[in-house]
């Protein structure tokens, strides 16, 4: 086996940002907005790093996809470990309408080019909330997949995965090659230090246009609006006990 | 008028000599903490502004082991900050991600 892990890094609007619609309502606003790195994606890279740390794996490599600003996010994933980094250049109109569908095409296509043994990918990213990179690469490259996991351990040519599912955990046994994505729980991941930001700039990170992979990014999709949500209405409050059941009574709810 | 960090910086370390061994490891603190200090909730600023005033602070202190001691604390600060960081992203995630 290679000993090559692909993480996928996604970089997205930081989640503490309070998010605005355009005026417009064809998208939200991510002029001067300050942006980071997905937070699963950051657990993906850590469990990476994690298990060259434990000598199970030999390198790690960070893909982004995006215009030039997708480099910062690579840049943090190499500060917190990652060998080397490839920028998938995107911009304009396909970057726009860039989803999982053209991604999980890029990451399959580079973990042939690669020779990749593993793809750890968040398990889905705060701003698009599709949860469908991952199983759409593994469809692609006809790997098996571990989704929502919690907990990974690699054992020679299978990796045991816990995943987090609805009613509970459930343990499975798959061979590698092999995409898992990460879940809140997988581990915690490191911050990017200054000194390890600093020796990371040694680190390389090559760039790649989707052509050159032989891959057309058109989207089948169009984004017709985009809204805020309802506003919550304030709540009422209620003197005596009789009061409440009116009110129940009133909006037909008794 | 306020300092700039770069003249703070300079305050305190020039009372630490050339040969001092420790002088490298107060700027390298410094600026540490002042990059962690850029994502601080209550604002960068905010932490900026402390930071330098805690340092300043110290500026005149000379024996080793005192120096040494003020090094851990604030290496001690910016382990604080991380667990901050890590703790605040995490039960934004929990919030929004997954059901009580």
């Amino acid at each position: 086996m290679s000993g090559r892990v692909l993480v996928g890094v996604k970089r997205v609007i930081d989640y503490a940002v309070k998010i605005r619609v355009k005026p417009d309502n064809s998208g939200v606003v991510t002029d001067g907005v300050k942006h980071s790195m997905n937070p699963f994606c950051e657990i993906a890279v850590e469990e990476a790093v994690k298990m060259k740390e434990k000598k199970l794996i030999k390198e790690v490599v960070a893909v982004s996809c995006g215009p030039q600003q997708a480099q910062e996010t690579i840049r943090t994933a190499l500060a917190m470990g990652a060998d080397r980094g490839i920028h998938v250049e995107v911009t304009g109109k396909d970057y726009d309408m860039l989803g999982p569908l053209q991604v999980s095409k890029i990451m399959a296509a580079l973990a042939k080019k690669e020779d990749a043994q593993l793809i750890i990918l968040g398990k889905q990213a705060i701003d698009g909330d599709c949860n469908q990179t991952g199983q759409m690469t593994a469809a692609l490259l006809d790997w098996p997949q571990g989704t929502f996991a919690s907990e990974v351990s690699l054992e020679g040519d299978t990796v045991k995965v816990v995943r987090e599912i609805d009613g509970g955990l459930e343990t499975i046994k798959i061979n590698t090659p092999a995409v898992l994505t990460a879940d809140l729980r997988l581990n915690t991941p490191r911050y990017a230090t200054l000194p390890n930001i600093m020796k990371a700039k040694k680190k390389k990170i090559a760039k790649v246009k989707p052509a050159d992979l032989g891959l057309d990014m058109t989207s089948r999709l169009e984004v017709l609006r985009v809204d805020e949500p309802p506003q919550r209405l304030a709540g009422v409050k209620v003197e005596t006990v009789d009061d409440l059941v009116a009110k129940l009574k009133e909006t037909g709810r008794l | 008028m306020s300092i700039s960090p770069r003249v703070t910086l300079w305050l305190f370390t020039a009372v630490l000599t050339m040969a001092n061994p420790l002088r490298a490891e107060v700027v390298r603190l410094y600026k540490n903490l002042l990059h962690l200090g850029r994502e601080y909730p209550k604002g960068g600023d905010y932490f900026r502004d402390r930071l330098r005033a805690a340092f300043t602070k110290n500026k005149g202190v000379r024996e080793p082991q005192q120096i040494r001691a003020l090094i851990g604390r604030g290496e001690h600060v910016s382990r604080e900050l991380e667990a901050l960081y890590y703790l605040r992203k995490y039960r934004a995630m929990k919030k929004r991600y997954y059901e009580e």
